[in-house]
């Protein structure tokens, strides 16, 4: 069993929420830390407090800090020691692996992402956009009270219109991945890869491997805690729409280009279950849409393109050991929405993601290093994730066909890395541990 | 192609998960690790030849996830005292799949044959980082390497015979 009432909420639950705010903080001293700390834990949920609640709450807080940032609020040198390498250093450091090099280097970050005195971030979610006003006013009081914690950048998120699900700025469903973790009352549904181990993402618990081990110190802190990668990307959506008017003559032939370049239709709906046609009734049946497999179904990439962006991230069984590697994903949109009809207008629109698991280096840089910037995947030779790959107009695109494959060479970035950095996310003992000193 | 004494070109060393990555050579990628045995354990390194033996007759495609060529183990002596060589050529480089490839030794039981190496982390299955320290610590670089199919990959050798064999094929049905 989990410690429900431990863990934040952020691990197992996503929020019912419209908009949200990031706040990325800095403490200028570990006294100034713990008594903002102290006044903020209170906000935030238990995944039990979440559930029992969820029908009326209308704000959702997550706590999370970089290693600078646990010491900034006076974790000791000993203890700091114990948390894995890849964190210690954190995401700026680890560029080259991550594929972070051009446009997505950390020399061209914003909102202070790669500075060393980025020490927290505050995660809220709102169920509406009233909602995060009045949040963010309550946030910037509580910060007037506490000095000595200063604001280094935020970011406002919201659901883009016009569709009534989550969907990114180019239009693609999201949110259609959700694992089931035992032991959380959650079930799997067909095709999310079974019941997973806790261990592989909440520290303290066994995982595909067997019982914990090699947990950072101390075990107040690292109990019900997980790492937790965070990513803000530009997309750039007149630059994609360019692509598809390029490459496909009519509004079908673009949609399929879009399709493949993701392995789903735009509405969600999976291309080896819905090849030639969309099928939205499908992309919205949760016990339909992930039910599928590669190996047999689509060894050669006749329906999802052996590159395409959902075959990286998320191989299934195409890949060893797969439950070694997966990840869960949550996050939101940021910026103004492009309408269909309206030209590139130049300003930063994109996700703001987050990406939660146990080990860094084995699950989120595993993904990025090895499926998502591997030119050679699957014998590709000279491709990267066409969506979130690093891209610099060298690399091609390959799409099979009968009775020969296609091949879009020049692919352009549709992605840039404006930001990230690595947190961990406390449980909330370990969070009022922290506040103590 | 001849290689600088430390395994990598000091212009070009790209960084992986656990550090500096070997180079791909036109034999492709590879490792070649020399470590001394515990005394006493040869008759354990040759049983674990008939495990490895019955695991891929078992399952042919056990070792798939390395994307090997070959893999040899050798057994000799240096003044009355037993080493280990374990070479293997693949084509992939070892760092990304650090993981699998760990978790794939202790199923197919590759693994047992370390733990009677002097020197090897005894918390290993848990602790890859341990377990790369010790390859990499042991591994004896090449100051050359050559292919007579140079870069060629197993995939893409394993696809000629297949395209080799079906050209065959059709060549008997139009007789």
């Amino acid at each position: 069993m989990l410690d429900l009432d431990d863990i934040q909420y952020l691990l197992l639950n996503r929020a019912p929420a419209r908009a949200g705010r990031y706040e990325f903080l800095s403490f200028h001293s570990a006294a100034a830390g713990r008594a903002w700390l102290s006044a903020m834990v209170e906000q935030v949920h238990s995944v039990q407090t979440m559930r029992a609640s969820i029908a009326d709450e209308k704000r959702w807080v997550t706590l999370a800090f970089t290693w600078n940032g646990l010491r900034a609020l006076g974790v000791d040198e000993a203890a700091l020691a114990t948390f894995p390498e890849e964190f210690r250093q954190g995401m700026a450091a680890r560029a080259e692996i991550l594929g972070d090099t051009g446009a997505n280097h950390p020399d061209h970050w914003v909102g202070g992402m790669a500075d060393p005195d980025l020490h927290a971030i505050v995660l809220l979610f709102t169920r509406d956009l009233e909602e995060q006003a009045r949040c963010q006013k309550e946030l910037a009081d509580l910060l007037a009270d506490a000095p000595g914690t200063e604001v280094l950048s935020t970011l406002d998120v919201a659901a883009v219109p016009p569709l009534d699900y989550a969907h990114d700025h180019f239009g693609y469903r999201d949110q259609l991945t959700n694992l089931a973790i035992e032991g959380s009352g959650d079930e799997p549904l067909p095709g999310s890869g079974g019941l997973l181990k806790p261990g592989e993402f909440i520290l303290g618990y066994p995982d595909e491997l067997g019982p914990p081990t090699a947990e950072p110190q101390p075990e107040v802190l690292s109990r019900n805690g997980s790492f937790m990668a965070y990513r803000r990307l530009q997309e750039h959506v007149g630059k994609f729409r360019d692509f598809l008017a390029q490459h496909g003559e009519t509004p079908a032939e673009q949609e399929l280009l879009a399709a493949k370049l993701m392995g789903r239709w735009r509405s969600g709906a999976p291309l080896v279950l819905a090849p030639d046609r969309d099928d939205p009734a499908l992309a919205a049946d949760p016990q339909r849409n992930n039910d599928f497999n590669y190996k047999q179904d689509d060894p050669y990439g006749y329906a999802v393109p052996l590159g395409a962006h959902i075959r990286r991230v998320n191989p299934r069984d195409t890949a060893a050991s797969i439950n070694r590697h997966r990840m869960i994903r949550r996050g939101a949109t940021y910026g103004p929405h492009l309408p269909d009809d309206a030209p590139e207008d130049g300003q930063e629109r994109g996700i703001a993601a987050f990406v939660l698991c146990a080990s860094l280096i084995r699950q989120f840089e595993f993904a990025q290093n090895v499926w998502i910037n591997d030119k050679n995947f699957h014998e590709l030779g000279n491709e990267r994730d066409p969506i979130i790959g690093t891209q610099d107009g060298t690399l091609e695109f390959k799409i099979p066909t009968r009775p020969i494959r296609r091949r879009i060479t020049g692919l352009p970035a549709f992605t840039t890395v404006r930001g990230g950095a690595y947190f961990f996310i406390p449980g909330l003992k370990a969070l009022r541990w922290l506040a103590a000193g | 192609m001849a290689i600088p004494e430390g395994g990598f070109f000091p212009d070009e060393v790209e960084y992986g998960r656990y550090g500096p990555i070997f180079p791909k050579t036109p034999a492709c990628y590879g490792f070649t690790i020399v470590a001394k045995i515990i005394p006493g354990r040869e008759e354990v390194f040759r049983e674990h030849g008939r495990t490895i033996e019955k695991a891929v007759k078992d399952q042919p495609d056990i070792l798939a996830p390395l994307e090997l060529h070959y893999l040899r183990w050798v057994l000799f002596e240096i003044k009355g005292e037993t080493y280990f060589m374990y070479q293997g050529i693949f084509d992939t480089d070892f760092d990304k799949y650090t993981e699998d490839a760990v978790a794939l030794f202790s199923q197919s039981g590759i693994s047992t044959v370390f733990e009677n190496l002097e020197g090897f982390p005894a918390d290993w299955k848990t602790n890859p980082p341990a377990f790369i320290e010790f390859v990499r610590a042991h591994h004896c670089p090449s100051f050359l390497e050559y292919g007579e199919y140079p870069y060629v990959s197993a995939d893409e050798i394993k696809k000629s015979l297949r395209v080799k064999y079906l050209v065959s094929q059709i060549l008997d049905q139009m007789q």
